[in-house]
């Protein structure tokens, strides 16, 4: 395992190299990422074993039997071989066997991944993917929110990891978050299913993997690692209704007023649009269109004004209000934490 | 001697030297709009793949330049988008196919001792038809939105995944065009696949029997049996969509029932056979140029038959290694691991056959044989990184990073477009009658082999750092900057030496060393008439006795002839003649 050894070396070297990596693939930090790796480390010596061999056989072969102009059998032909039935069947064989071993080491990590023995206590999120969002609702807690995903840490010891239903509203999508596992599609008319568990709290970044069109680059993933203490207090804050503030009363009057309500919802209002993210406590969110800038006034009314223009591909048509109601929904957005 | 017309000079007249009377340029033309002759079709072919890679190539410098720093904004997301379905769709289907296919028609009448391919009007109608498949691709830059709009190319992708290809999310024409110009490109390649098979079949001269065969139209033999199963599904699959997307049918249309899996399993039923497609006239040229710059025959010739063979009937059931993700199960994906891994052992055989064919040899660092080392070498990486990726779990992580990116492109630049190269330093004599610069080649080479390592070397590292393909830009927090930086410097190093090659290719077509029929000193037929060749190729019908019918004529003490009952008889027969 020597070579497994210098993979992580190079790993390691590679992620301190370029900073912080926060997708790295290299530093797994949940259940089905590490037996990735492990497995990954397996591979990358065995190929790199294969590499070297080859390769070196190719140089050696280049440099010993190259043309030499100067020695005496310069105008001769070499010695014409045509095969060796011996020699070839051994490098059929060898190959044969090297796949069964791979073969054998993958069967392996599919099955554990993918029929893992579901403990009691896990998390069931359902994850929709939109054309450019992704949509998250908790059913049995009765949350729903958009982009940043909220799960507890997950204990080897009791183990508490959350299960992922899957499918799209629109387009194929698909799920990636590399910290944690490998990334499953999201497609319409099909339910898939993955789980994570990480296990020291953090923001795990991703973001979609299969091309869904125009503002696919920025589909981006948060998955929020908290303790139990903190996921506890985010599902309490989560639940409760959303917040009416009298101070923001203008900016709610203009919002309830518009479009927006056809596609948004706000829990306890009129608004209970389907078709955008649910912004009940979207104050409390730390980015807007979908992890891709940070969630400050500025930057909200600036996606309001323009959709289009500030996250092009952006289905949320333009409501050309006038700078002072866009000053006031902006408020009362921000206010809703 | 040469009469200098436009058109002649882009193509390569064959009938330069013959000609003593300028003939006029619209008669020039008619000759080759005309012309059902096999060596001028493949000219046509290489050509039209040479502009259409010199056009697909800008598209990837484009988004290089867009892709060197992160929030860039160089191009829209739109274009962006625009520019990788063309670069993947131009790449693949007008660039790999027609210049595999133009090597082919003009190589293997001559390397068989035919006067042309099976069914000449039918070559001629398959050229064609593909031609205009890729003029009606890039039409869509004009009449995308429909003629009286702005144009926009389809952004799909080169495998369009349903639903992003249904009316609702594609509206416009773009993906018509994309559509419908994969279609008649599909029929032009049925077209010359059966002409390649028909050809090989029954055309080959007296005593090249199967075995006798060269092994460049062994494996066009199965290239073309190849497309014959797989561009099936993909026509198919187009016609599903037209119906869906203007008759109201529901193959693919989720939001009424269908099925995007559906579209996924057809394009790949097609996808991966097409990966052979284009590999196996790379591993064909390999076959050709390595023997003779080793001055040694190929290393076990029916294994590389078999192992060919092998790989085009493997290659049919792995499709589904490009859906580890999409949640088949775990027994599918099981499966798919196997077969895809399976693929390895004949492809390693043709790697360790082509090592020792190398062995014992007297290597020629020609530029062609400097492109074919390239090759194998880089084929090696490519074949590994394939196995990372068959690998399920693994590709659950790799699968759509720019680690494929990388490997794909390991494949088909690392090993197909390094052979084409070789190709053209290889049989370029043989098509214009003058050499190519070697040191101008020379110098296109290590450009090249720099602007490789440096674009695809490092475009694996960002996969591994979690970066998707297709994104038109991304975070600066991600750490992928410095890599893409690597990436796009290598993309224009390529540029340079792909802008040298061309220059070589018109340098020499008027100023380049006479060839003579057989400046290589090679082995199969094509060398032993002119360069260029007569339009009837051959005067007499030649005879051949073995697989290297040149050397047995240059060497009659030892002829080949002697040898070829089968590798374990061989040795017996040398030990009696000692």
């Amino acid at each position: 395992m020597f070579l497994s050894q210098t993979w992580c070396g190079i790993a390691t070297i590679m992620s301190s190299a370029s900073g912080a990596d926060p997708t790295n693939i290299f530093a797994p930090a949940g259940t089905p990422a590490k037996s990735i790796f492990n497995l990954s480390m397996l591979v990358l010596s065995v190929t790199a074993g294969i590499f070297l061999v080859v390769a070196g056989i190719l140089v050696y072969v280049l440099f010993r039997y190259r043309m030499r102009k100067d020695s005496a059998d310069a105008d001769q032909e070499p010695p014409q071989i045509y095969g060796s039935n011996q020699i070839e069947l051994s490098w059929t064989v060898i190959p044969i066997l090297i796949v069964v071993m791979l073969f054998l080491a993958t069967t392996r990590v599919i099955y554990t991944t993918e029929h893992a023995p579901r403990p009691k206590n896990v998390l069931e999120v359902t994850v929709v993917a939109h054309q450019f969002w992704w949509e998250f609702r908790y059913p049995k807690l009765g949350i729903v929110t958009a982009n940043e995903l909220h799960v507890p840490i997950s204990d080897p010891n009791h183990p508490m990891p959350t299960y992922l239903t899957m499918s799209s509203a629109d387009v194929d999508h698909s799920f990636w978050v590399p910290r944690l596992a490998g990334k499953t599609d999201v497609i319409p008319n099909k339910v898939n299913t993955m789980w994570i568990d990480p296990q020291t709290p953090g923001v795990y970044l991703g973001q979609c993997a299969q091309y869904c069109g125009v503002q696919h680059a920025k589909m981006l993933i948060r998955v929020y690692a908290d303790t139990p203490k903190q996921f506890a207090a985010w599902v309490a804050q989560q639940q409760k209704p959303a917040v009416e503030d009298p101070a923001v009363a203008e900016g709610r009057n203009v919002f309830m007023h518009n479009a927006c309500i056809s596609c948004h919802t706000i829990s306890g209002t009129v608004a209970t649009g389907r078709f955008a993210p649910d912004l009940t406590h979207v104050g409390s969110r730390d980015t807007i269109a979908s992890g891709s800038v940070p969630n400050t006034p500025a930057n909200l009314k600036r996606f309001i004004e323009d959709p289009a223009n500030f996250k092009p591909g952006a289905l949320m048509p333009p409501m050309h209000l006038d700078s002072h109601d866009l000053d006031a929904v902006t408020a009362y957005l921000t206010s809703l934490k | 001697m040469a009469t200098h017309i436009p058109l002649d000079e882009i193509h390569g007249s064959q009938e330069m030297g013959e000609q003593t009377q300028r003939k006029l340029w619209l008669e020039v033309l008619h000759d080759w709009v005309t012309t059902v002759d096999h060596k001028k079709i493949g000219l046509m072919y290489i050509s039209y793949a040479l502009f259409f890679l010199l056009v697909a190539g800008f598209e990837a410098l484009l988004m290089r330049i867009q892709l060197a720093v992160p929030n860039n904004h160089f191009v829209s997301p739109e274009v962006f988008n625009g520019l990788f379905t063309m670069h993947g769709t131009t790449m693949v289907f007008f660039v790999g196919m027609p210049i595999l296919f133009g090597f082919g028609n003009y190589l293997i009448p001559l390397m068989i001792g035919a006067r042309d391919m099976a069914f000449p009007r039918l070559n001629a109608f398959s050229f064609w038809i593909s031609a205009f498949g890729g003029l009606l691709l890039y039409y869509s830059y004009i009449g995308g939105s429909g003629l009286y709009g702005a144009g926009s190319a389809p952004d799909v992708g080169w495998f369009a995944y349903a639903p992003l290809t249904a009316k609702v999310f594609s509206p416009g024409h773009s993906t018509d065009y994309w559509t419908l110009s994969l279609l008649l490109t599909g029929i032009g390649t049925i077209g010359t696949a059966l002409n390649i098979v028909a050809t090989i079949i029954s055309m080959r001269c007296p005593g090249m029997k199967m075995s006798r065969l060269p092994l460049l139209p062994w494996l066009y033999l199965v290239t073309s049996g190849l497309a014959f199963v797989a561009i099936g599904p993909l026509t198919a699959a187009q016609i599903m969509l037209m119906l869906d997307r203007y008759l109201g049918s529901h193959f693919f249309d989720t939001q009424a029932g269908g099925s995007a899996v559906l579209w996924m399993h057809f394009f790949w039923i097609f996808g991966h056979p097409e990966v052979y497609i284009l590999v196996l006239p790379a591993f064909a040229f390999a076959n050709e140029i390595i023997p003779v710059f080793s001055r040694k025959a190929i290393f076990g010739y029916p294994a590389m038959v078999a192992a060919s063979v092998g790989i085009g009937f493997v290659s049919l059931g792995v499709w589904a290694h490009h859906m580890f993700t999409v949640g088949l199960g775990a027994a599918e994906n099981t499966f798919f691991v196997l077969s895809t891994m399976v693929i390895a052992v004949p492809t390693g055989i043709k790697i360790f056959n082509w090592l020792a064919t190398l062995w014992g040899g007297k290597i020629q660092f020609t530029a062609s044989m400097l492109f074919a080392l390239a090759f194998l070498f880089q084929f090696l990486i490519a074949g590994l990184t394939g196995i990372m990726l068959s690998v399920a779990p693994f590709d659950w992580q790799l699968g759509n990073s720019y680690f494929v990116v990388a490997h794909f492109h390991y494949v088909l630049v690392g090993a197909i477009l390094f052979m084409v190269f070789s190709a053209f330093y290889f049989w370029y004599p043989k098509m214009t009658g003058r050499m190519l610069s070697e040191k101008l080649g020379k110098w296109h080479f290590w450009l090249f082999l720099i602007g490789f390592h440096l674009t695809f070397d490092f475009m694996h590292i960002p996969g591994l750092l979690g970066m998707p393909r297709r994104v038109y830009t991304y975070e600066a927090d991600r750490g992928w900057m410095i890599w893409n930086m690597i990436i796009s410097s290598g993309a224009v190093v390529q540029a340079v030496a792909t802008l040298l090659f061309v220059y070589n290719m018109v340098w020499s077509y008027f100023k380049g060393p006479l060839a003579g029929p057989d400046p290589w000193d090679a082995w199969t037929l094509e060398w032993t008439t002119t360069s260029p060749p007569p339009s009837y190729n051959f005067a007499e019908t030649p005879e051949v006795s073995s697989r290297r019918p040149l050397w047995d004529l240059k060497h009659p003490d030892d002829p080949d002839s002697d040898y070829e009952i089968g590798p374990s008889r061989r040795s017996r027969a040398k030990k009696e003649s000692q």
